[in-house]
C-alpha cells in the first residue's frame, strides 16, 4: 500500500495501481472513457485529469491522466481543484462539439455513461456554432445496430474487440475528427462476443438490435437476476421485460465468472422467450391426433387419474430444466424411475466431471483462468460450446506478454504498453480438436480424430507421471513431450475439456493429464463442460439417462429428447406407451408426439436453480410473471405430486430446496445460492423495477383507469413493481445496477470490494464440491481408432443450442447443415466438393452438402449439431452420395439487408 | 572543416555516389571504428560532443543511447532514422538526402554500432521520392562494397538497412507514431513511458534520430567531441542546418555555426526581407514553435537562448511573417494543416483543433465574434500544454497561436471590430 494526498486528504491506495482505479475503488467520482476496469489504460480520452503536484512547495503542478499514473508513496494530487476539474470540464465540452443531441431519441439515453459523466464534469453551456461531423452507419448483422454520429471516439471498442476479444473486422478508420469505428465494408461483425460492444461503447454508437426492435428505456424494464441457459457455464445476466415480453438481456457483473462480458448466444439468444412457438396453454391430442387446448384443472384431473392407474410412471428430466424440476420430478415417480434425459456420452462425462469436482484438482472459475500461465485443450470447442470460456482463455494467452511487461517495469494495465512490448508473444495454449477453433489464432493448433486427441491426453499425463497408463496407440501428429514439459513448468496450468466431442475417453485423459499435474502443481487446474446449463445438477440426482421398460406412462420434463436419441427407437418407445405427457416451453420434436403437453416457463418468466461447471448452485429469477395458464414446471410438477398425495409438505420453492437439501447432504448449498423468499432488505422486499418506473401501474390505462394492483411473488423475496430496495440488496437479488449519478452498468464500480474483484457481500451462487474424494485413474478406453469415416459433432455457438437456436437473429447466424472432411475421406465414400452425402438409414432427413477442408483428420466428417441433423450422430448408418441433390438457393446474403 | 554536413553538398554540385562520397574521407569514420572501438568508447565520444537532436526537440543525442539495454540481449534492437520532414517550412534533411545520402548511411552505421544494433530503416516522407530512390541505390553501393550487411568490413558487425516510405502524414514524424507506422499499425503515438530505448519497434529497444543527428555522428567519430564542441560558437556544439522561408530575398539552408545570431542568418544568409516588406515576426524552427518578433533579432540560435525567449529552436528552419501578410491568416492556415493532421487519438487535439481553425477562419473572413479570442485563449490552454495531450502534436500546435495571439493581438481585435481583415490580399 502506499499514502497519497488528494485534496488534502491522506489515503491508502495499492502501491503501483492506476490513481484512476485507485479512487474508483475508494468510491471516489472521477469520469473516464477509454479506460475500462478489463481493458486497462491507454490515455486517449484525457476525461480522468487531475493535478499532480512534485511535493509540498509545487503550487501550480500539472496535468496527468489518473489512468496513466501510477500511485506510490508520497505523491500529491488534486481532483477537485479548478485547473484539473476545468480541464475535464473542457474534455466533456470538447467531446460533445460533434455529439449529437439526440439523448431523447438515443438508445443509450438513461444508461448513458457520456450522460453520467457530462453531468459529473459540471460541463453544461455549448459554445460551439459549427456544423458537426457527420458519418455513414453500416449494417453489421442482425445483432448490432450502428450509429457513428454517436461516436466520442474513445476507442474502447476497437480495444475491446480487436485486442481483447480477438476479433478482426472491427477497426477505426481515417484520422484526426474523422475517426469512423465500423468495418471496412457492410457485414456482419464477425466474433462471437461482439454484442459486448452494446455495453462497452459509453454511448449510443453499438445498440441491441434485439432490444431495438420493441425497445424499452432501461427506467422502464421490469428486470430480474437470471442464469444464462445457453449452456454450462452459468453466466450471469439481468433479464428484462415490458408488457409481458422480454426485451433484453444485460450482461450481470459476476466476479468469479462472466464478468464484464457474456457471449452473443447469451445475449442476443433469447427472442424465443416470445416466440410463437411458446406453449401457452394446456393440450391433450384428441381422438383425431390434433391438440386441443384445454383448461388446467381439467388435465390436472385428467392426469391425477391416468397417474394414478398407470402401472408404471418414468419421469425424464433434462440437463436444461431447473434442480427444482428435476427434483420434484423425481419425487413424482419415486427414484428408481427418473431418468436424466442425457445420452450415454454426456451422462459418464457428467460423472467424470462430478469425481474431479469432489477431488483435490481444482476446478478454477473463469476468472482463474484467465491466469493460466499454459493451457491443454483436449477436444472442446470451447468458443461454440461454453462460449464464455474461450475469451477467459484469450485473456490468459495474454499472460506471458504481461509477465514480459512486468520484468520490464510496466504495469499490467497499461494496455497499450504490455501491447507493443509483447506483441504476438503469447502463453501457450494447446489446441487439440478436430476442426478448426477460434483459439487458434493465439494457440497452438493441432487438428486431431477424437480417438486420437484422447490418446494424446492420457499419452501427456503418463509422460508426466507414469503411474497413469499410456494408451495402446500413441498419435505420431503431435509432440506429447513439449506439451508435458510446458505443462509441467507452468505456475498455472490449466486442462479444459468437455462434452462438444461427445468423447468420454477425452475427458477421462483431460482428468490424468490434471491429476498428474496436480501432483507436480497443486495449483493445476481442470475444467470439463458439459452441455446442459444443469447438466451436473441432474445427474447428481441420478445416473440413469432413459427409461428400457416398455409401457406405462412417461412424463418428460423441458426435454426434446431427439437431441440426444435416435428418432425410430423413440417412436416406437412411444407408440409402446400408454400416455406421454411433456412439459416445456417450445414446441419441439418430443412434444408433437406427446399426449398431453404443459406450458413451462422459461428462465425468463420462472425461477430455479442450476448448477454450472465449477458445482456453483445459482438461482436463476424470472422478470416477470408469466402468461396465465404457463407455469414453472416445478409448479406442475409439485400439483402433479400433491394429486398424488405426495411430497404434501412441501408448498413452496423454498420447501423444495430445503427437501432437496434434506435428501442430498451434498446439495445444502443450494439453499444459500440466494435469500429465500422470506429475505427483507431493511425490512423490505427488492424490487424488480428502477425507483423511476412509477408510471408503470399506469401502463394499461388505455385500457382501463383502474390501476391493476401488481402481481405478488410468493415465491421469492423480490417484487414485480418497484416498491423494495435495489442498491442494498445482496448480489443475488438485485435486478438492475444504479448508484447516484451512475446510471450505466458502469455503476457496477460502486458494488465491487475492488475494481473488478469480487461484488461486495460475495458474488452470486455456492460452490457445492468439496474436496476430498480421491481421485481415480483413469484408464483408456480399448480399441484403436476406427479407421473408417466416422461422425464427429461440430458445434456452433449459433444454432446447436436447441433453444436459443429458436431465436429470429440466432437463425440469421445459424449455418445450414453440411459434411466437412478432407479429400481422403470423400474419396473413400466417393464424394466430392458441390456434392451432398445422405444416410440409407434416415428418411426425412436432410441430405448434407460437402465441404472439402484438408486440415480435417482422416476419417472424420465433421457434421454441424443443428435439429436437422441430431439423426445423423445417433445412428447414420450407411452414408452415401445423394444422386439427387442440388444445391439450395445461395443463402440471403445479409449485407444487402439494411433494416434495423 | 567547419561545414562537416554539407561538405559534399552545394549549389551546382551533384550528388554523391560511393566513389565520391569516399573520395572526400567517406566512410574513414566506419573503418576506424567498427572493431576497433567498442560500443562504449563511441558513446562516451557522442556524449562528451553535446550533440543535441536536431529533430526538433533537442534531446541529448548521447543521453538519449545510453537508455539502451547492452550487453547480452537476444533478439533484434532496431536503429530508425526520422526523415519524415513534414514540419510546414522545414527542408533540411531533404539536403542531405538527395545530395549526399552515404552521409546518412555512415553515420547509421556508426550509430547502429554504438547502440548494437543489427537492422536500421530510414522512415522517408512520402513526397520525397527523389531522395528515397538515391538512398536506396547507395544502400545497394554501400552493400556491394561490404559496408552494409553481415560482417561489416570483417568486424563480424551486422548491421542491414533498409528504406521505408512513409504512406504521408505528418504525425508519422512522431517518433513513436513514427514506430507504430513501421509496424503497419495506425500512425497514433504511443504513451511514454515506456520509451522506444526499451520497447520500441516491435517491442524491441530502439532509437529514433532525426537524420541531421545522425550525420553529425560521422563527423564526431572522425573529428573529435571537442572538436565538434568547438564548431558551436555559443553554449550549443555543432553546426546546424539552418533556414528561412517567406518574403526574403534569398530563401534557403545553409550550414552554419550554432549560436549564429537569428539576424545574421536573416540578413546576411537569406539576404534580409524583400523591398517593400518589412520584417513581422517569424517562427525560429518550423511550423509548431512560437513566434519571435524583430526584438529577437539578435538573439543566438541555441536551444535554451530560444527557449528563453518563449519559442524553440526546433528545426532551425524559420518562417518569416513579413508585415503585409495578415498573421492571422497565417495561423488559420497552420491550424488547419494540424487539424488535419492530428492523429486522433485524444480528445483536446483531435476536436479542439479543429474548433479552433473554425474559429480562426470566422475571424479572418469577418464573421469573428466578440468572446472569440477568449474561446480561443481558452481551447488554447486547454490543448497546449504538454501533458494535457497524449503526444506534442497539439501543443506544438497551440505554439504559433498563442504566440501570436501576444504579439498581434491587435491584429485579431481588428478583424473582429472591422467584421473582415484588414491585410490586402
Ligand atoms: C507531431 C510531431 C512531428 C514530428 N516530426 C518529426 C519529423 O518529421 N522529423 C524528425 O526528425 N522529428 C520529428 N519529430 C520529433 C520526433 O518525435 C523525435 O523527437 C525525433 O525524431 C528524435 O530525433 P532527435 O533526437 O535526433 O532529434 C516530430 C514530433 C512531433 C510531436
Ligand atoms: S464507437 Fe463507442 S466505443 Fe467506439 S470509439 Fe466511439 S464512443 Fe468509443
Ligand atoms: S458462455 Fe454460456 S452461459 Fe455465458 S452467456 Fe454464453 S451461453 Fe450463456
Ligand atoms: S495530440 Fe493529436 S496527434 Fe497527438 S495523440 Fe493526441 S490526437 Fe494524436
Ligand atoms: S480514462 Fe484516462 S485518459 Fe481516458
Amino acid at each position: 500500500m502506499a499514502k497519497i494526498t488528494v485534496d488534502g486528504q491522506l489515503l491508502d491506495v495499492p502501491d503501483g495501481q492506476n490513481l484512476l482505479e485507485a479512487l474508483l475503488a475508494l468510491g471516489m467520482d472521477l469520469p473516464y472513457f477509454c479506460w475500462h476496469p478489463k481493458m486497462g489504460s491507454v490515455g486517449a480520452c484525457r476525461q480522468c485529469a487531475v493535478v499532480q503536484y512534485a511535493n509540498e512547495e509545487d503550487q501550480r503542478g500539472r496535468i496527468v491522466m489518473s489512468c496513466m499514473t501510477p500511485v506510490a508513496e508520497g505523491t500529491i494530487f488534486s481532483l477537485a481543484g479548478e485547473k484539473a476539474s476545468g480541464f475535464r470540464e473542457s474534455v466533456v465540452e470538447n467531446l460533445m462539439l460533434n455529439h449529437p443531441h439526440d439523448c431523447p431519441v438515443c438508445e443509450e439515453g438513461g444508461e448513458c455513461h457520456l450522460q453520467d459523466m457530462t453531468v459529473m464534469t459540471g460541463h453544461r453551456d455549448r459554445n460551439y456554432r459549427y456544423l458537426k461531423t457527420t458519418f455513414t452507419n453500416q449494417y453489421l448483422g442482425p445483432f448490432i445496430g450502428h450509429e457513428m454520429n454517436r461516436c466520442i471516439t474513445c476507442y474502447r471498442c476497437v480495444r475491446y474487440y480487436q485486442d481483447y476479444a480477438g476479433g478482426h473486422d472491427l477497426a477505426a478508420f481515417a484520422s484526426r475528427d474523422r475517426v469512423f469505428f465500423g468495418r471496412s465494408e457492410d457485414g456482419v461483425l464477425e466474433n462471437e462476443f461482439a454484442g459486448n460492444l452494446v455495453e462497452v461503447c459509453p454511448t449510443g454508437v453499438f445498440t441491441d438490435k434485439t432490444l431495438s426492435a420493441h425497445y424499452t428505456r432501461k427506467w422502464d424494464l421490469e428486470s430480474a437476476p437470471a442464469i444464462c441457459v445457453g449452456c454450462s457455464l452459468g453466466c450471469n445476466v439481468t433479464a428484462s421485460e415490458r408488457y409481458g415480453e422480454l426485451r433484453r438481456i444485460h450482461n450481470r457483473y459476476h466476479g468469479d465468472l462472466n464478468g464484464y462480458f457474456l457471449c452473443d448466444r447469451g445475449r442476443f439468444g433469447w427472442q424465443y422467450v416470445n416466440d410463437d412457438k411458446r406453449l401457452t396453454h394446456c393440450g391433450v391430442r384428441t381422438s383425431t391426433g390434433l391438440y386441443q387446448a384445454s383448461q388446467p384443472k381439467t388435465v390436472l384431473s385428467g392426469l391425477k387419474e391416468s397417474l394414478g392407474a398407470a402401472t408404471s410412471v418414468a419421469g425424464i428430466g433434462s440437463p436444461r430444466a431447473s434442480l427444482e424440476a428435476n427434483y420434484l420430478l423425481r419425487l413424482l415417480v419415486g427414484p428408481d424411475n427418473f431418468y436424466s434425459g442425457e445420452s450415454e456420452a454426456n451422462a459418464e462425462i457428467n460423472r467424470c466431471a462430478l469425481q474431479a469436482l469432489r477431488s483435490s484438482i481444482r476446478t478454477p472459475s473463469l476468472t482463474e483462468v484467465e491466469a493460466a500461465d499454459v493451457v491443454l485443450i483436449l477436444g472442446e470447442d470451447t468458443t461454440d460450446h461454453a462460449p464464455r470460456l474461450a475469451l477467459s482463455i484469450r485473456q490468459a494467452a495474454g499472460n506471458a506478454g504481461r509477465e514480459m511487461a512486468l520484468r520490464a517495469g510496466i504495469p499490467h494495465w497499461q494496455d497499450a504498453a504490455v501491447r507493443k512490448l509483447a506483441q504476438n508473444v503469447h502463453s501457450p495454449v494447446f489446441v487439440l480438436t478436430t476442426y478448426a477453433d477460434r483459439l487458434d489464432d493465439i494457440g497452438i493448433p493441432t487438428r486431431l480424430h477424437p480417438d486420437a486427441i484422447a490418446e494424446a491426453g492420457f499419452a501427456i499425463a503418463h509422460t508426466l507421471n507414469d503411474e497413469f497408463p499410456n494408451p495402446t496407440n500413441i498419435p505420431g501428429e503431435i509432440d506429447i513431450g513439449a506439451i508435458a514439459a510446458a505443462l509441467s513448468s507452468a505456475k498455472n496450468p490449466l486442462v479444459v475439456t468437455g462434452s462438444s466431442p461427445g468423447s468420454p475417453n477425452i475427458v477421462r485423459a483431460a482428468m490424468n493429464v490434471a491429476a498428474a499435474l496436480q501432483r507436480q502443481n497443486p495449483a493445476a487446474g481442470l475444467i470439463i463442460c458439459p452441455t446442459g446449463p444443469n447438466s451436473l445438477g441432474t445427474s447428481l440426482l441420478t445416473d440413469r439417462t432413459f427409461p428400457n421398460t416398455t409401457g406405462g406412462v412417461a412424463i418428460v420434463v423441458e426435454n426434446d429428447l431427439f437431441e440426444n436419441f435416435p428418432g425410430e427407437s423413440l417412436q416406437q418407445w412411444q407408440s409402446e406407451l400408454d400416455q406421454l405427457i411433456t412439459l416445456d416451453s417450445l414446441d419441439n420434436g418430443t412434444c408433437s408426439m406427446a399426449h398431453v403437453v404443459m406450458p413451462a416457463t422459461t428462465f425468463a418468466d420462472g425461477t430455479g436453480t442450476y448448477v454450472n461447471y465449477e458445482g456453483r448452485a445459482q438461482r436463476s429469477f424470472g422478470a416477470f410473471k408469466p402468461g396465465e395458464d404457463t407455469a414453472p414446471s416445478w409448479q406442475w410438477l409439485l400439483q402433479l405430486c400433491h394429486d398424488q398425495g405426495k411430497a404434501l409438505e412441501i408448498k413452496h420453492l423454498d420447501d423444495v430446496l430445503t427437501a432437496l437439501a434434506n435428501e442430498f447432504p451434498e446439495l445444502r448449498g443450494v439453499i444459500d445460492a440466494a435469500p429465500g423468499a422470506g429475505f427483507r432488505d431493511h425490512g423490505q422486499k427488492v424490487s424488480r423495477m428502477t425507483h423511476r418506473a412509477s408510471g408503470r401501474t399506469a401502463m394499461l390505462a388505455d385500457l382501463s383507469v383502474h390501476e391493476p394492483m401488481q402481481p405478488a411473488d410468493t415465491e421469492t423475496s423480490l417484487t414485480y413493481s418497484m416498491e423494495g430496495t435495489n442498491a442494498s440488496a445482496p448480489a443475488a437479488l438485485k435486478s438492475y445496477t444504479w448508484a447516484p449519478g451512475w446510471n450505466s452498468n458502469q455503476s457496477i464500480n460502486k458494488f465491487q470490494d475492488e475494481i473488478a474483484g469480487h461484488l461486495r457481500g460475495g458474488d452470486p451462487g455456492i460452490l457445492l464440491f468439496g474436496d476430498d474424494q480421491v481421485f481415480a485413474v483413469q484408464t483408456p478406453a480399448e480399441g484403436s481408432p476406427t479407421d473408417s469415416p466416422t461422425i464427429i459433432p461440430r458445434w456452433h455457438i449459433f444454432g446447436s443450442e436447441a433453444l436459443t437456436g429458436q431465436g429470429e437473429a440466432i437463425v440469421a447466424r445459424s449455418p445450414r447443415p453440411y459434411i466437412q472432411m478432407n479429400s481422403h475421406t470423400a474419396g473413400l465414400l466417393n464424394v466430392a466438393a458441390g456434392q451432398a452425402l445422405h444416410s440409407e438409414n434416415l428418411a426425412d432427413v436432410p441430405s448434407l452438402p460437402v465441404i472439402i477442408d484438408e486440415g480435417t483428420p482422416d476419417n472424420c466428417l465433421v457434421c454441424p449439431v443443428l435439429p436437422g441433423t441430431y439423426s445423423y450422430f445417433h445412428n447414420p448408418g450407411n452414408l452415401k452420395p445423394d444422386a439427387s441433390w442440388q444445391p439450395a438457393e445461395p443463402p440471403d446474403l445479409i449485407t444487402t439487408d439494411r433494416s434495423t | 572543416m567547419d561545414r562537416p554536413l554539407t561538405k559534399n553538398i552545394g549549389p551546382g554540385k551533384a550528388p554523391t555516389d560511393l566513389t565520391a562520397y569516399v573520395a572526400n574521407e567517406g566512410y574513414e569514420a566506419v573503418r576506424a571504428t567498427l572493431g576497433k572501438l567498442s560500443c562504449a568508447d563511441v558513446l562516451d565520444l557522442v556524449k562528451d560532443s553535446n550533440l543535441r537532436g536536431r529533430g526538433g526537440a533537442g534531446f541529448p543525442t548521447g543521453m538519449k543511447w545510453s537508455f539502451v539495454p547492452m550487453g547480452e540481449t537476444e533478439g533484434h534492437k532496431y536503429l530508425v532514422c526520422n526523415a519524415d520532414e513534414m514540419e510546414p517550412g522545414t527542408f533540411k534533411d531533404r539536403l542531405i538526402l538527395e545530395y549526399d545520402p552515404h552521409q546518412l548511411i555512415e553515420g547509421m552505421i556508426l550509430s547502429a554500432y554504438t547502440i548494437n544494433a543489427d537492422i536500421g530503416y530510414i522512415f522517408i516522407r512520402a513526397e520525397y521520392h527523389v531522395a528515397a530512390k538515391r538512398l536506396k541505390e547507395a544502400i545497394e553501393e554501400a552493400r556491394q562494397a561490404g559496408l552494409l550487411g553481415q560482417n561489416i568490413l570483417g568486424s563480424g558487425y551486422n548491421f542491414e538497412l533498409f528504406v521505408h516510405s512513409s504512406a504521408g502524414r505528418y504525425i508519422c514524424g512522431e517518433e513513436t507514431a513514427l514506430l507504430n507506422s513501421l509496424e503497419g499499425k495506425r500512425a497514433t503515438p504511443r504513451a511514454k513511458p515506456p520509451f522506444p530505448q526499451v520497447s520500441g519497434l516491435w517491442g524491441r529497444p530502439t532509437i529514433v534520430n532525426n537524420v541531421e543527428t545522425l550525420c553529425n555522428i560521422t563527423h564526431i567519430v572522425a573529428h573529435g567531441a571537442d572538436w565538434f564542441k568547438g564548431l558551436g560558437i555559443g553554449d550549443d556544439a555543432g553546426t546546424k542546418l539552418f533556414g528561412a522561408s517567406g518574403r526574403v530575398r534569398n530563401p534557403g539552408c545553409w550550414e552554419l555555426p550554432m549560436g549564429t545570431p537569428i539576424r545574421e542568418i536573416l540578413e546576411e544568409y537569406a539576404g534580409g526581407m524583400q523591398p517593400g516588406y518589412e520584417l513581422k515576426g517569424f517562427l525560429p524552427g518550423g511550423a509548431s514553435t512560437d513566434f519571435l518578433v524583430p526584438e529577437h533579432l539578435d538573439l543566438p540560435m541555441d536551444y535554451d537562448a530560444i527557449m528563453k525567449a518563449g519559442s524553440r529552436m526546433g528545426t532551425g528552419t524559420m518562417i518569416i511573417l513579413d508585415d503585409r501578410t495578415c498573421p492571422v491568416a497565417m495561423v488559420r492556415n497552420l491550424e488547419m494543416f494540424f487539424a488535419r493532421e492530428s492523429c486522433g487519438f485524444c480528445t483536446p487535439c483531435r476536436e479542439g483543433l479543429p474548433w479552433i481553425f473554425q474559429i480562426l477562419d470566422d475571424i479572418e473572413e469577418g464573421r469573428g465574434q466578440p468572446g472569440d479570442l477568449e474561446l480561443l485563449t481558452r481551447q488554447g490552454n486547454f490543448i497546449g500544454a504538454i501533458g494535457n495531450t497524449h503526444c506534442a502534436h497539439a501543443p506544438g500546435a497551440i505554439e504559433p497561436l498563442a504566440s501570436a495571439m501576444k504579439y498581434f493581438e491587435a491584429d485579431f481585435n481588428r478583424h473582429i471590430e472591422e467584421k473582415a481583415c484588414p491585410y490586402d490580399h
